[in-house]
């Protein structure tokens, strides 16, 4: 088991005001898997992925990491078990606005034990030519192809992926997705995606759907789909 | 007289000069220390320090500067400063650190709070420390933000210098009005106002070239 969610609990607010986003949440992953979350705004989706990748803390319930609590770890074992394990896709991507293409991917690289490969990284998701571009001068789909590479390099057994083709149209949407498809295929990474578009739970090995702060379906795919054959 | 006048007004130039090096040396760095108090979630540290500040910027830098110089003699019964130059001019340099580093950390403040979440949070899952994320990711671009507002801050300073006369710390202006008595002449008061726009002519080119500088990203 890669990752294991026990009675996940989180809510926000004092007291009259107290919003319940995530209500007893259950859910274990398997290495490799592609899994995508998927619920309307508001549901708790991308609360569920922020504790997952530690930018949150869970209000209760357990977090277990390749057999590891994550509650059981202080500050600096989790700033270790993020830089190890974990790679993070956003929505607005979040690269670095003073470095290049490249210096953002070294970056990821910098921080792991054992990177994968810049260039192979640059050639696959075709920025070999905007290497040496800042993020302001690339379109938003290639800034999330930075981004993904910024997160991949590290090789990380977990990549998360907050609503990646959020801010993307169509036809780069579907570029991302194929990207993010053939890394897990490649690489083997186990991926976890916060998603509202219903289309996208088509590429996925595994299907959760939330709805206010429940699990309300949970379901291996069996009919699973190439992400370029999507349509929506 | 014209070079006697420029002579004399250089040297007391020399000494606004080094009361305006040595007061952006110690209190931009003291800014930032101050911002973080101001911005800490703990209000033991936080209340006290906000207070501080309302108070610094709340009074004038002229009072502030009587109360540091003659405030340890009176209150305390011990003179901190000693009677000589050496000590006015240090408790200058107490009192403009002071003032300025509260101004600059309410610049600093704003400056890293207007950086997106979202840069803290990739640093966080890129597996950085917090004062690795600050100083490698947040701090290059706070720097740029707030460029113009600390040089409107450093310019002011140049001519915030010419209180110090009131603890008779000697300055440009302290030069300029000695002619009065000396030889019965004003002009070389007026003078002085040319060094200063000079010196903020310079400073503004700097700034210009600072932000020239960092303005290869956005």
């Amino acid at each position: 088991m890669q990752l294991e969610l026990q009675n996940i609990k989180k809510s926000y607010g004092e007291s009259d005001n107290r919003i319940e986003v995530l209500k007893d949440i259950n859910l274990s992953v398997e290495k490799g898997e592609f899994v995508v979350l998927l619920g309307p705004s508001g549901s708790g989706k991308s609360t569920l992925l922020n504790i997952i990748g530690g930018i949150d803390n869970a209000d209760s319930g357990k977090i277990i990491i390749r057999g590891k609590s994550m509650s059981d770890m202080d500050d600096k074992s989790l700033t270790n078990y993020r830089r190890e394990h974990l790679g993070y896709i956003f929505q607005m991507y979040n690269l670095i606005p003073n470095l290049t293409v490249r210096e953002n991917i070294e970056v990821g690289a910098y921080l792991s034990k054992n990177p994968l490969d810049i260039d192979e990284i640059m050639g696959v998701l075709g920025l070999a030519e905007h290497q040496n571009k800042i993020p302001s001068q690339l379109s938003g789909g290639q800034q999330q192809r930075c981004a993904i590479g910024r997160a991949i390099v590290k090789n990380p057994d977990i990549l998360l992926c907050d609503e990646p083709t959020g801010a993307l149209d169509y036809k780069t949407s579907k570029e991302i997705l194929s990207l993010i498809e053939e890394v897990n295929q490649k690489y083997g990474n186990t991926v976890i995606m916060v998603t509202h578009n219903d289309a996208i739970k088509n590429m996925a090995d595994f299907v959760v759907k939330l709805r206010d702060g429940v699990i309300r379906k949970s379901y291996r795919n069996e009919a699973k789909q190439k992400a370029e054959e999507l349509d929506w | 007289m014209f070079t006697t006048v420029t002579l004399s007004l250089l040297e007391g130039f020399l000494g606004t000069l080094k009361l305006f090096v040595l007061t952006l040396v110690f209190s931009l760095p003291l800014g930032l220390v101050i911002s973080f108090g101001s911005m800490s979630k703990n209000p033991v540290l936080r209340l006290p320090v906000r207070f501080i500040i309302w108070v610094v910027r709340g009074t004038p830098l002229m009072l502030q500067l009587l109360v540091i110089f003659y405030g340890p003699g009176i209150f305390l019964g011990n003179n901190l400063w000693g009677s000589g130059a050496t000590g006015r001019f240090t408790a200058a340099l107490v009192a403009f650190v002071f003032n300025y580093a509260c101004y600059f950390s309410e610049i600093f403040r704003g400056g890293i709070q207007s950086i997106p979440k979202g840069q803290h949070e990739a640093a966080a899952v890129l597996g950085l420390t917090k004062s690795q994320a600050f100083f490698k990711i947040i701090l290059l671009q706070v720097v740029k933000r707030i460029v113009p507002p600390i040089s409107n801050e450093v310019i002011t300073l140049v001519k915030d210098t010419s209180l110090a006369r009131v603890i008779a710390f000697y300055e440009i202006i302290w030069e300029g009005e000695r002619f009065i008595k000396s030889s019965g002449i004003i002009w070389p008061l007026f003078y002085t106002g040319v060094f200063y726009l000079v010196f903020s002519g310079l400073l503004t080119l700097l700034f210009g070239f600072i932000e020239k500088k960092l303005d290869f990203f956005k």
